[in-house]
């Protein structure tokens, strides 16, 4: 039976046709989906972990006594996670175990732009790289038969335009795992990685290695499609698709697996064709390769961009150069007013950040909804690297000011990447004697990637009602002795807090509290008014409460004036189909023009 | 139909208002027809207010998941800026239906940019008698929820496939829907495929 699925929603059915019993994630776009999916099926004992890292390390436990298991991330989950990866590839596994790995080309959603093949090279394992669902399922399954038959983690390489492709899958049943579970003792040279062992596992890699690479000649998915021979394409993935579309009268080597690379059918390939290009997105990871084989690359990087993601115009242009003529022009739309993501109409970000940005403090910021306060108009968050590196940042920016940085800035951190990445820097503030302030913005949800539970929800994966951390209790344990909570949508109250922790010599955390995510499906909450409204006769037109930049308010341009005949250039409108009364806007307004309305 | 030329339709509308739920409408419509399909959409942070875009292709066999620029054969646009955005991606001869709405981009609702004029009169500048715009959020709200606007224009847009049977389109809609809604969204459906013909210039 075929059936349309997303490249994420099959490699989750590709994982559950493998016999996998053990499945860790977290979300990051554009692999949220795979566990999510994951979750419906029973068989699997799916979770979200706290970080990738997490993730690695229990899906990795349960290969080794025996169970198939998969872990999944986003590119730069894998630098989380790349602890226990890099030496997992010195153990191997017992059960079948791979890392799903989704890249995020012209970075749709992500702080950086990186080329996850580049892992497979460093830590020495196989890597597969799919096109559409299809490959997906099948390379899914097939990843787990290489990493029991050479014994080594095996990477799947996802990307946006595959992993959040949708296309025709033909379902197959789910067999038992292989392996029988159990755990072995007597195997401590090659699970305990300590000098000694280690010298003796790294030869096995090598030769590992070399059984891979001949395995990599006889790959059911390397495929050598001969057509014009004049032109040999060498590609993979979405890459191979995009150039297959635009030059279907080129002859074509996909690799499905792009590490290690088929030396045999390289040869053969190359002997078959007379000109070979490297069609591939990202680093020149095959064509480095190739031609450190010796062979003459024609075309590889010199024509095609090596950032950003490729499209079928994008290699089509590159390889014609001068020869592509693109479509024509009707209209000019370089003034198109732009449609960047905002944060939703209520959220408590807003909030909380109108109160940072009236302050004028700098804001250590990472990564969520919340990184979205850096645009105008808030601009009010400044910086933004990982997953809990604002949190060290404004520790380490005031043990560069001293005293002289009292007041200056703070941290803030969403409560699932607190739990991700925020608890070591937090501690370290009170070990060292830092005194940055700490402000966990708690959500109550992973937001950003679209609503994930986490340890401080009180509720799984699955949604089964699980422990909710207590993150007062948490950091008075990690010894902070200042822990403040406050009403995000308060803002004189929110911004007297701030100020007094911003102020004192000593670390602080504050919590927001009441302030679930706007998108929440179990948490609501309740604001007094169901919404606001302009009067009329009374907005001056100053402006003010746009700088919150809510989608709710718009400007009205007219000139005229207020009742009492104050002249002005326009009004402002709240969309009250959009407003849930938050009532942020009414606290900014000068001259009580914005009114609650009635239900 | 010629034999193994793929079909581009381009989707584009704003977070939120349903476009993923009409392509998975098409999906299921082509794929019942015989064809193969493949669809990709950008998800990030399109929930937030930001730009949504689907591609959307069918024929006997499809590659690239992405429709080279400017090959649009089809354009089914949520929003009227969001059509504009994407008018240099068709083709001459270009079929288009547009939802008669407008969503205030950020820079708008500041007072800071213009929400361009006129759009739908470019539209039939470029593309004549095959630019269909549909009171998409007012026939939905005719019958009672404007959250079925997106079925209403996948109505109006059913009308470019006369090689699609009926009974294909309501299989898709009663496998997608949840059964509290089905009824609403047949009646949109229909509705938009009504609308069509009164709305053609």
């Amino acid at each position: 039976m075929k059936k349309i699925l997303q490249g994420n929603e099959a490699i989750a059915r590709g994982a559950w046709e493998a016999g996998v019993t053990v499945a860790c994630a977290y979300p990051g776009t554009p692999s949220s989906e795979i566990l999510a999916e994951i979750a419906q099926y029973k068989e699997i004992t799916s979770q979200w972990s706290p970080n990738e890292k997490v993730a690695v390390e229990v899906a990795s436990g349960a290969a080794f006594a025996g169970a198939r298991s998969i872990a999944c991330m986003k590119h730069v989950g894998l630098n989380v996670a790349s602890d226990p990866f890099m030496t997992l590839a010195y153990t191997g596994i017992k059960g079948g175990f791979v890392i799903v790995v989704a890249d995020d080309p012209n970075v749709h959603s992500s702080q950086n732009e990186q080329d996850s093949r580049n892992w497979a090279r460093f830590a020495k394992v196989p890597m597969l790289e799919p096109g559409d669902a299809q490959e997906c399922k099948d390379f899914t399954k097939i990843a787990f038969e290489i990493s029991e038959r050479f014994d080594t983690p095996v990477l799947l390489k996802g990307e946006t335009r595959v992993s959040h492709s949708d296309s025709l899958v033909e379902l197959g049943e789910r067999q038992a795992a292989p392996v029988p579970l159990g755990l072995d003792p007597k195997q401590a040279t090659k699970y305990v990685m300590v000098p000694a062992n280690v010298r003796v596992r790294r030869k096995i890699i090598e030769e590992r290695m070399r059984n891979l690479e001949a395995y990599a000649d006889e790959f059911p998915y390397n495929v050598m499609e001969i057509n014009d021979p004049r032109v040999g394409v060498i590609s993979a993935g979405a890459a191979y698709m995009y150039t297959r579309e635009v030059f279907p009268k080129y002859s074509y080597l996909k690799l499905g697996m792009v590490w290690p690379l088929p030396k045999k059918l390289l040869a053969k390939f190359f002997k078959k064709v007379q000109k070979v290009i490297v069609v591939e997105e990202l680093d020149p990871f095959l064509e480095t390769e190739i031609k450190a084989l010796g062979y003459k690359v024609f075309h590889g990087k010199d024509l095609i961009p090596n950032m950003y993601e490729l499209s079928p115009e994008i290699v089509e242009s590159s390889l014609k150069g001068k020869a592509y003529k693109g479509p024509k022009i009707r209209e000019k739309l370089d003034d198109l007013p732009k449609r960047p993501p905002n944060l939703c109409p209520g959220c408590s970000h807003r909030a909380l950040f109108y109160s940072l940005k009236k302050l004028g403090t700098f804001v250590f910021g990472d990564i969520g909804c919340y990184t979205l306060a850096a645009g105008p108009p808030l601009q009010a968050l400044h910086s933004c690297i990982c997953m809990g590196g604002g949190v060290g940042q404004a520790y380490g920016a005031g043990k560069a000011f001293g005293q002289e940085g009292l007041g200056k800035m703070c941290a803030v951190i969403g409560d699932s990447t607190f739990l991700h990445g925020g608890i070591g820097p937090v501690m370290d503030t009170v070990y060292n004697k830092g005194y940055s302030t700490t402000i966990i913005l708690d959500n109550r949800i992973t937001g950003m990637t679209g609503l994930q539970e986490h340890a401080g929800t009180g509720y799984t994966l699955r949604g089964e009602p699980a422990n909710m951390v207590n993150y007062e209790e948490l950091v008075k344990a990690l010894g902070v002795k200042n822990v403040r909570k406050v009403d995000p949508y308060n803002v004189a109250q929110t911004m007297e807090t701030i100020k007094e922790e911003l102020n004192r010599d000593e670390a602080s955390v504050i919590i927001t509290e009441n302030g679930p995510c706007m998108l929440h499906r179990r948490e609501k909450r309740k604001f007094q008014f169901p919404y606001y409204t302009i009067d009329t006769d009374v907005c001056r037109g100053c402006k003010a409460c746009l700088e919150i930049g809510c989608p709710a308010i718009s400007w009205v341009e007219k000139e005229g004036a207020t009742k009492d005949g104050k002249k002005r250039k326009g009004t402002v409108s709240i969309n009250r189909l959009q407003c849930p009364g938050c009532g942020l806007c009414a606290q900014i307004c000068k001259f009580e023009a914005i009114l609650p309305g009635q239900a | 139909m010629e034999n193994n030329r793929v079909t581009n339709i381009l989707l584009s509308g704003v977070g939120g208002q349903g476009a993923i739920l009409a392509s998975n409408i098409l999906a299921h419509v082509f794929v019942d027809a015989g064809y193969d399909v493949k669809k990709s959409e950008v998800h990030g942070m399109a929930q937030r207010g930001g730009d949504v875009t689907t591609h959307f292709r069918f024929g006997k066999k499809v590659y690239s998941p992405l429709i080279k620029y400017g090959d649009v054969d089809y354009l089914l646009a949520f929003e009227l800026l969001e059509a504009l955005r994407y008018i240099n991606y068709c083709k001459d001869g270009a079929k288009i239906v547009i939802n008669d709405q407008k969503i205030l981009p950020p820079g708008v609702n500041l007072g800071l940019a213009a929400y361009p004029e006129n759009i739908a009169a470019v539209f039939k500048k470029h593309f004549k008698k095959n630019v269909h715009l549909v009171e998409g959020q007012k026939i939905a709200l005719g019958l009672g929820n404007a959250q079925a606007a997106n079925v209403v224009l996948v109505g109006a847009f059913a009308n470019f496939f006369p090689e699609i049977k009926d009974k294909m389109w309501s299989n898709a809609l009663t496998d997608l829907l949840p059964k509290k809604i089905l009824e609403l969204n047949v009646r949109a459906f229909e509705e938009g495929r009504r609308s069509f013909n009164g709305n053609s210039p």
